[in-house]
């Protein structure tokens, strides 16, 4: 049975769709076979910060309108042939959209993937709302910052009053904090909230910590989600967040300052 | 300055400033208040005349809250008795 995992925060520009393009692929890294969902209609992102935008030809509203093919429409990656990618449409109809819609293209995945990663859009409307009925697990992408904690916690409490999994009764959506653009330094000098300040306020468990870095910028510069880029700090965040979720038991990493050596101070290492 | 502040005892940092204030914000949130029906403010004036053509009671006395339990959604309404 697939596993279906939205990837939410409430606020914007937190890192949803570096986080939703990371984790899928590092599922796919891990022999998973992932499916990546772009939900922000009209706002079309995922393609890009996955390197696939000159290959979309279908969309995800092609396919529940049924002008397209799921197969059609689903990308498959040039490096890891276990990750396919669904592009959101750039069509400005809100109401494109609809749950039957969602549901029937979801279950059709669901008999061919084992993962199925929801990259949901800003806001608490109907795209976001789509993204986040379905889910069984939700990775909640929060920076350490006072509007991002406190749209986290009201996007917890959709999850935890209007998925489906609680309209049905059943157990309710597995949560998972990924803390992203965290600066220990900042953090030791009071300047920024911790981890676990963050987890505090939010009492959901942590699945990684990202620390800020500016090899997210390069890399989406590019179209190459982060976790594969070796040697930079996101990235390894990123590979430790997909072994903790698929059960390993790593140790969380930079979350206290790194102290630089003498050589990268003298030569300006990274 | 940060030595400048041991010395005049300013020990808060903005960190800490924004944990307080986050733990109020999210307080209210989850009480329902921000995010339940948008009549329960009238609902609750409303009540609070009915309780008050028979007893007098301060204006804290009908309090509410909506709760989600297993997929329902619960409001739940207090109201407090002066002492006879």
């Amino acid at each position: 049975m697939a596993k279906i995992i939205v990837v939410t925060s409430g606020k914007g520009g937190v890192g949803k769709t570096t986080t939703s393009a990371s984790f899928a692929t590092g599922l796919a890294m891990r022999g998973h076979k992932t499916a990546v969902i772009d939900f922000d209609v009209g706002l079309r992102n995922l393609d890009l910060i996955m390197g696939v935008e000159r290959r979309v030809v279908f969309d995800f509203v092609n396919v529940i309108n049924g002008e397209a093919t799921l197969k059609q429409a689903l990308i498959k990656d040039k490096q890891f042939d276990k990750l396919h990618i669904l592009a959101a449409s750039q069509t400005r109809d809100k109401d494109a959209l609809t749950q039957e819609g969602v549901e029937r293209v979801l279950n059709e995945l669901a008999q061919d993937f084992d993962y199925i990663v929801c990259d949901s859009p800003a806001g608490i409307e109907k795209g976001a709302f789509m993204a986040m009925y379905f889910a069984d697990e939700a990775l909640v992408v929060t920076n350490p910052e006072v509007s991002s904690v406190r749209d986290s916690d009201r996007v917890l409490g959709i999850l935890s009053s209007k998925a489906r999994r609680a309209e049905r009764g059943e157990d309710k959506v597995k949560e998972h904090l990924v803390l992203t653009r965290y600066n220990p330094t900042r953090v030791s000098k009071g300047e920024m909230l911790s981890v676990d300040d963050v987890k505090e306020i939010l009492a959901i468990p942590l699945l990684g910590v990202i620390p800020e870095s500016p090899s997210v910028l390069t890399c989406s510069n590019s179209g190459v989600p982060v976790i594969r880029e070796e040697g930079t700090d996101a990235g390894a965040g990123y590979r430790d967040l997909v072994g903790r979720f698929l059960g390993e038991d790593l140790p969380h990493r930079f979350i206290t300052e790194q102290k630089k050596s003498l050589f990268s101070k003298l030569f300006g290492a990274p | 300055m940060d030595w400048l502040k041991f010395f005049r005892g300013e020990k808060k940092t903005s960190a800490q400033t924004a944990k307080e204030r986050l733990m109020l914000a999210v307080a209210y949130q989850r009480s329902g208040q921000a995010n339940g029906p948008s009549y329960l403010p009238r609902l609750r004036e409303e009540l609070l005349g009915v309780v008050r053509k028979y007893i007098q009671v301060p204006d804290d006395a009908v309090q509410f809250s909506v709760q989600r339990e297993d997929g329902l959604e619960v409001l739940e309404l207090n109201i407090t008795l002066p002492d006879q």
